[in-house]
């Protein structure tokens, strides 16, 4: 029995759509349930990110409540960086019991490349224990072996790095998650498609389903940006030169042309199981990206 | 050894302000070792004041100078029994700890510290120390290739590298080296890399509450030197 549509679809064998949706800065979730009702039907899941990139918002758990309740397939994310062992079990605990079953398990960015930087940072766990937390849940036991009344079922899910410029101590990280009970990986943002191939080929022999993760640009200053400030992003000199050389104005519609390429490109070589795009902040634009890479009425 | 920098002097004036007469009280140890509090900067400190002061206006004040050994231990702090006397109140130039002894060592008369206590490192070059121990009681430099990851990642991990190091740096500070690239590249050439592989449980934060407290069973010998 699949704990969730959305594992029930990871061993279905379709090319997988996920995306995710930023929470606001603010008790105000219209903006937040309209990108909601645009995008349930055409993904397969998803994701509200957890304070992304430590900057405080609205949480991810309320946000998943809010795609449940809008008839959504949603992803919790969770973090380590803001609550310690027992506010994650409790946090799981409640996703569970409110329907949320697929939680992405992540270590969290560090406190200071956010809004609170004089935040306590916790990491009480890391990434890979998270999911094994999780999965001693599943087996009726807390962390220290308490005995749950109730014990909730998950798709886990993690993140990998295939284009960090010193990739090894991260495959060793990916097969620890792997072995501490990840069942799909969300990489993070692919610029190269041959990195992209060099980790499938790696990759493969594994029983776990990737999503290549997919972001959208909107300009070349952007990317350059990320590439100074956001952890885990390195956007190739040939994506940044495209940017540039689209005219005034115009740069996000080659962000859009450049993510469905990828798309299509992952989708006929038929390298990973499915993409997850992350539009930062670009929400509306997932559709398009989804019709430019010939995948509307792919979905439901 | 206890990494520490001297407050800034505007924040010592108004901090002792109230009291007339003032007891500089320097650490011969960790503090003049990283420039913080030994007998030099206590002399210095007390021309800044003084200087501070002639230009500031605020009262009269008068400053005692003195230096002990190690202000950590009560044995050291006798030796100002007198002066301690003389004196309204003492800043001390001792690490956290110092402060305290001080205080639990005189308990009639005001401590106040003149230095924020930063952390237990190492003089990495002439002016630089680098953090190298958290003191979290439950050491695992043999799995890490004698590289600490829980001071020296940002995030205290054990069991790898997270996505956010570039170029062999930290996603906290570009200027800060992955503490996670150090110990693969060690390990690889030790030829452990078998010790990043393994999977690490979470950590025992009870070995770790506060305020820690080690009674040492003594060894009772015949004849052994205790000096």
């Amino acid at each position: 029995m699949p704990n969730s549509l959305f594992e029930e679809k990871l061993n279905s064998g379709e090319f997988l759509v996920t995306t995710e949706i930023g929470p606001p800065k603010g008790a105000d979730v219209s903006e937040m349930i309209h990108h909601i009702d645009m995008l349930k039907d055409k993904v397969d899941a998803i994701n509200v990110t957890d304070h992304q990139s430590s900057v405080m918002r609205f949480p991810s758990l309320g946000g998943c409540l809010l795609v449940k309740e809008r008839g959504g397939e949603p992803i919790l994310q969770v973090t380590c960086r803001d609550r310690n062992r027992l506010a994650i079990q409790a946090d799981l605990l409640l996703a569970y019991s409110r329907g949320i079953r697929n939680v992405l398990c992540l270590t969290g960015d560090s406190v200071d490349v956010g809004d609170h930087k004089e935040a306590k940072p916790v990491f009480d766990l890391d990434s890979v224990q998270l999911l094994k937390l999780a999965r001693t849940l599943e087996s009726g036991r807390d962390l220290t072996g308490n005995e749950l009344k109730g014990a909730p079922q998950f798709c886990l899910g993690a993140s990998v790095h295939p284009e960090a410029d010193f990739i090894e101590p991260q495959l060793v990280k990916f097969e620890k998650k792997v072995a501490a009970g990840a069942q799909f990986f969300q990489t993070q943002g692919i610029f190269d498609i041959a990195s992209l191939r060099r980790f499938m080929q790696y990759a493969s022999q594994f029983p776990v389903k990737i999503l290549a993760g997919i972001i959208v640009l909107a300009s070349a200053k952007m990317a350059r940006y990320m590439n100074d400030n956001v952890p885990g992003i390195i956007v190739s000199q040939a994506v940044i030169d495209e940017l540039a050389s689209a005219e005034k104005g115009k740069g996000l519609q080659k962000g859009i042309e450049i993510a469905a390429r990828l798309i299509k490109t992952i989708r006929e070589e038929n390298l990973c199981c499915g993409v997850h795009i992350m539009a930062v902040g670009n929400e509306k634009v997932v559709p398009d990206i989804l019709e430019a890479a010939q995948l509307v009425g792919v979905h439901r | 050894m206890i990494v520490a920098e001297q407050k800034p002097v505007e924040e010592i004036r108004q901090v002792i302000s109230p009291y007339e007469k003032v007891l500089l009280l320097g650490c011969g140890t960790c503090m003049t070792v990283c420039g913080a509090g030994g007998e030099q900067d206590v002399s210095f400190l007390h021309s800044a004041l003084r200087l501070a002061l002639t230009r500031g206006g605020g009262g009269s004040h008068s400053f005692l100078e003195y230096t002990v050994k190690r202000q950590c231990d009560f044995e050291f702090l006798d030796l100002i029994k007198d002066k301690v006397k003389e004196v309204d109140a003492i800043l001390s130039l001792g690490c956290g700890i110092g402060v305290q002894v001080v205080a639990e060592r005189f308990p009639d008369i005001l401590v106040l510290p003149g230095i924020n206590t930063s952390f237990m490192g190492m003089a990495k070059e002439w002016g630089v120390w680098d953090e190298r121990c958290a003191a979290c009681g439950d050491c695992r430099l043999a799995e890490t290739a004698g590289i600490c990851p829980i001071t020296r990642c940002t995030k205290g991990m054990l069991n790898g590298p997270c996505a956010g190091t570039k170029n062999g740096k930290c996603e906290a500070n570009k200027e800060m080296d992955c503490a996670w690239v150090l110990i693969y590249k060690r390990l690889e050439r030790l030829q452990q890399l078998d010790k990043i592989r393994r999977y690490y449980p979470p950590r025992n934060f009870r070995v770790i509450p506060r305020p820690r407290r080690i009674v040492k069973k003594a060894e009772i010998t015949t004849g052994g030197n205790n000096a």
